[in-house]
């Protein structure tokens, strides 16, 4: 039990500290891919140190919710951190929220987050609520759909059962699980805020989502926001990882294979990462109402994956 | 265990004392017109005490055996039998629980009303909470259809308090046309159930056994009966008229505990008096729930008055309970027994959550229009900062609505999903096609929930006042604060306590279903069916949610700093902002309305874009008004005015009326 806890608290804390480096190397991959010179791959947490000392400037109008939420999602995107098996399979937290419980913590950050952005009152901030929630309500029953087909398939909704269920069994066998990836893939593309449903470096009014809600945060309260950001691409990609490509994680009480599991996420997620940015570079970002089009194909994937598992695998 | 069994005899007499002694309260607000300071200070405290008590009263139920007794008032042949048993003493719960904490709100929304009308509402209103007890009491079906009258005229009264406006009118009309179609829809389903014997009490049509056509019927009649109360589409028309008409503490009173009603009788119905083994209505329910949860929510998120997004909002989550119910109907059927009791576990959390936080949106709601005079969203905004206790307690109740962690509307969502998930292993093969389209459904209804509850929440209370006379809205008073604190409580304790929960709601579920959850053993984890199969621990999750916050705050204030400067809102530095450059109501709910616009009939006046002063109005309808209700209504005016063709207004042709049904009459009697 005391090894769970250690190791519970040493994966999150490995989850927080690179989060950051991800999204580092997925933005150097991107400028190489678009033919600049790349920015250092630790140029996040730059950014952050930097946005730590700065002063926050705040509206006069800012309420008390305003400068609770950005603490809040990034406590929830630790949380949700920590459930998600990323070296190790056994994690002592892991009973107090299961995928379902996975996808209400996703849901309480945004919810927070929109609330404080419709907080000031200014224009771009519920515009960027308004068009976030859309994204979201689009995207979450998606995301449990993949869930419900990976947990049907291992009759749990505990991720560490499900983990170790899928990493003893062969892709081959399961196209319901192909099905779920595709919309996997979709989803995270869209609930992370990339290109081609959000374009993380755009201020234009037209297309900027996420980007909009967040207009009025600095300093600190923004740094808390970009570390939550990059901790939720983390954990979206451990997630797939672990779903979908769990070779190599170490299993209930194999610490020996440690190590292995550490160069095996860090392989992944550097393929990953690379993956995502030559995606990101080869496509456009479509307008704000064909998102609905784009994740509304996501959510029959992932109901066309669920009926298949009922079809053919059931 | 004698002292319990003596317990046991009198609780009944003890609730039936509880009905008398709020027929009381009520009445004796007739008697105290003059006295406006008594009516508010005395009567409701009074009545709220009242509801405390029926609340023990339910708690008492649930650990006691079912006990029963007839009383000699009504119809010299038909004495009234009442029955306590698990079941009802649930409901019993929910009611009081939810009455009280409204109730005690009552006490300081209703103080600047005039003394005469207040005197009245009171009465209807302790009416109307008697008549509901009754409801859950009755044991035969002539006391079931007498309390159910009591209950639906009551609150037609109290739905025309403000009669004066034509809306408010109009909407009460609609109220009571559609209750009386289903009370006589619930009238002919005692009927059939009764199968001949002639006897009306609930103990006999126990007893009866049915031919599956029979069955079949009284199932179908009761669906539409109790539909028609609870606001099941396509029977939902009244609700968002007449809930929101009424004074908000009665919208309250409707929405989270009347409509219950609705799902007891269907329980009460369906499990107990006709034992229902045809499992495809089961189906049927699921469909009809699915539908009307979808469509509630659509409609929902396109409002643009904050009760009727309300009442929407609570047509969705009536559609959850009965999707639950048809599920809950499949397994029991299928012989599923664990799984049809874990789906009913699902289906009492959410019941008694909503009667929580429904509760606590609508008096919510209900400070805000004291506060303003204004219960259009689009001229609200910004009241977090002159009405916070208002606020942060509204916001509880719009974080549990949406279905959030660690608060009570996740768990029940959670049960329900899981209930889903165990479904492979149905002995139907096309059962296992549906039920993922409708995980699906109910993963989509819910999603969307989040998104109307930001734009209540948001519009209402965040952002900057769209009128420069809500600078100057006044906080809620002590007895309301009181009351919303209540509610919240009960949404927050719900939410972190759900084995407790669960095993308090066991008798009623052993009751229904012959079977009891197999997992529950820790009351930290909740394990519905076993630890490897599912968990969720809200306690642990609420502390690692304050721990980190905890730490980060410290952490973030330790090693840097927490200075902070104060100044105008950048906005992407545009220079000439106002407040009505926020979103609207409409405005937020525009993506919906443009993805969903098949259900609806919309009406744009969308203004001229040199017009100094412009003005937008955006209107969707409901489009089964149109396909249904329209054609009815006109079929019906058309037959009024074919009728009034015999409408002469000349006394000869009366006389000659007269005289030729006075022939027919002697010829005919002969």
């Amino acid at each position: 039990m005391s090894a769970g806890i250690l190791l519970q608290v040493a994966q999150t804390l490995l989850a927080i500290l690179l989060a950051p480096l991800l999204m580092g190397w997925v933005n150097q991959c991107r400028a190489w891919l678009q033919g600049r010179s790349a920015p250092p791959i630790t140029q996040p947490y730059r950014s952050l140190r930097k946005l730590f000392h700065k002063d926050a400037v705040i509206a006069h109008t800012a309420s008390p919710l305003f400068r609770f939420a950005p603490y809040m999602k990034f406590a929830c995107m630790a949380l949700a951190a920590g459930i998600v098996p990323t070296i190790a399979n056994d994690l002592s937290f892991s009973p107090a929220a299961d995928v379902i419980a996975l996808v209400g913590i996703f849901a309480l950050a945004r919810v927070f987050l929109a609330l404080a952005a419709m907080d000031i009152g200014t224009p771009f901030g519920t515009l960027g609520a308004r068009r976030d929630m859309l994204v979201s309500f689009l995207a979450e029953p998606a995301l449990l759909m993949v869930f419900f087909t990976a947990s049907l398939i291992s009759q749990s909704t505990e991720l560490p059962i499900i983990v170790a269920t899928l990493a003893h069994k062969a892709f081959a066998i399961h196209p319901s699980l192909a099905f779920a990836a595709v919309a996997f893939w979709m989803i995270s593309v869209a609930e992370n805020a990339r290109i081609p449903v959000d374009n993380p470096s755009t201020h234009l009014e037209l297309t900027m989502i996420h980007e909009a809600m967040i207009l009025e945060y600095s300093a600190r309260h923004l740094a808390l926001i970009e570390w939550a950001g990059a901790l939720k691409l983390f954990t979206y990609s451990a997630l797939g990882i672990a779903l979908f490509l769990p070779w190599g994680i170490a299993l209930q009480g194999d610490i020996a294979a440690l190590p292995l599991a550490l160069a095996a996420i860090v392989a992944k997620l550097a393929v990953g990462g690379a993956a995502l940015s030559f995606m990101e570079v080869v496509s456009a970002k479509v307008r704000l109402f064909r998102v609905p089009e784009f994740l509304g194909t996501a959510f029959l994937l992932a109901v066309l994956g669920m009926l298949i598992h009922f079809l053919l695998e059931g | 265990m004698s002292h319990l069994a003596s317990l046991d005899a009198h609780v009944l007499d003890l609730a039936w004392a509880g009905v008398l002694y709020w027929l009381g309260v009520g009445f004796s607000a007739l008697l105290l017109q003059r006295r406006h300071g008594l009516l508010t200070r005395l009567i409701f405290p009074l009545g709220a005490l009242g509801a405390l008590f029926m609340a023990g009263i339910g708690v008492a139920g649930l650990l006691l055996p079912a006990s029963s007794m007839v009383l000699p008032i009504g119809l010299p042949d038909l004495p009234f039998h009442l029955r306590l048993d698990a079941l009802s003493a649930f409901f019993m719960v929910l009611l009081g629980g939810a009455a009280f904490g409204i109730t005690v709100y009552a006490c300081g929304y209703f103080r600047n009303m005039a003394a005469g009308p207040l005197a009245l509402l009171a009465l209807w209103y302790h009416l109307f909470l008697a008549g509901m007890v009754t409801v859950l009491l009755a044991d035969d079906a002539y006391a079931f259809m007498v309390a159910w009258e009591v209950m639906a005229l009551s609150s037609y009264f109290l739905v025309t308090t403000d009669h004066k406006i034509p809306e408010i009118r109009r909407a009460g009309f609609l109220y009571l046309l559609i209750a009386h179609i289903g009370a006589v829809s619930l009238l002919l389903t005692f009927g059939v159930l009764q199968g001949g014997h002639g006897d009306y009490t609930f103990n006999t049509m126990r007893l009866s056994e049915m031919t599956p056509f029979w069955s079949s019927a009284a199932f179908l009649l009761a669906l539409f009966g109790f539909g028609a109360k609870a606001g099941l589409v396509p029977i939902h028309v009244w609700l968002p008229e007449a809930h929101p008409a009424a004074p908000s503490p009665v919208s309250a009173l409707m929405s989270g505990v009347m409509l219950k009603t609705a799902i007891y009788g269907l329980l009460r119905v369906t499990f107990d008096l006709l034992k229902m083994q045809l499992g495809w209505w089961g189906t049927l329910a699921l469909a009809l729930g699915l539908v009307t949860a979808l469509y509630g929510v659509i409609f929902a998120a396109v409002q643009s008055d904050m009760k009727r997004l309300l009442a929407w909002s609570s047509i969705e989550n009536i559609g959850v309970i009965i999707a639950a119910f048809g599920l809950t109907l499949i397994f029991h059927t299928d012989g599923k027994g664990a799984l049809a009791a874990l789906t009913l576990t699902a289906l009492l959390y959410h019941t008694l959550n909503h009667a929580f936080f429904k509760g606590l949106l609508f008096v919510g709601t209900g400070s805000v229009l004291h506060a303003t005079g204004e219960r259009r969203m689009g001229r609200l905004g910004g009241l977090i900062r002159t009405m916070p206790w208002t606020a942060w307690l509204t916001l509880i109740g719009a974080l549990a609505i949406a279905g959030l962690p660690p608060l009570n509307g996740f768990v029940s969502e959670w049960l329900l999903l899981q209930a889903f998930l165990l479904t492979p292993g149905l002995t139907q093969p096309y059962l296992n096609m549906v039920i993922p389209v409708a995980a699906a459904t109910v993963a989509l209804a819910a999603a969307l929930a989040a998104y109307v509850m930001v734009k209540f929440y948001g519009v209402i209370f965040l952002g900057q006042p769209r009128d420069p006379a809500l600078q100057h809205a006044h906080e809620a008073s002590w007895p309301e604060r009181l009351g919303m604190l209540w509610l919240a409580g009960a949404c927050i304790l719900l939410g972190l306590f759900p084995t407790l929960v669960i095993q308090w709601l066991e008798p009623v579920v052993l009751m229904l279903t012959g079977q009891r959850l197999s997992g529950i053993s820790n009351w930290l984890l909740l394990t519905p069916v076993s630890a490897e199969r599912a968990s969720y621990a809200p306690l642990i999750f609420l502390a690692g949610v304050t721990a980190v916050v905890a730490l980060t705050y410290l952490w973030v204030r330790r090693v840097y700093h927490g200075r902070v400067r104060r100044s105008e809102p950048w906005d992407c530095g545009y220079p000439e902002q106002n407040t009505r450059m926020q979103d609207s109501a409409e405005g937020f709910g525009q993506p919906i309305r443009q993805i969903f616009e098949v259900f609806m009939r919309v009406e744009r006046e969308t203004p001229d874009p040199f017009d100094r002063h412009p003005h937008y109005r955006g209107d969707s309808r409901d489009k089964l008004w149109l396909l249904i209700y329209q054609p009815i209504a006109d079929l019906t005016a058309w037959l009024s005015m074919q009728a009034a063709r015999l409408q002469h207004g000349r006394i000869q042709w009366y006389l000659i009326y007269s005289f030729v049904t006075l022939i027919f009459l002697l010829v005919f009697t002969r």
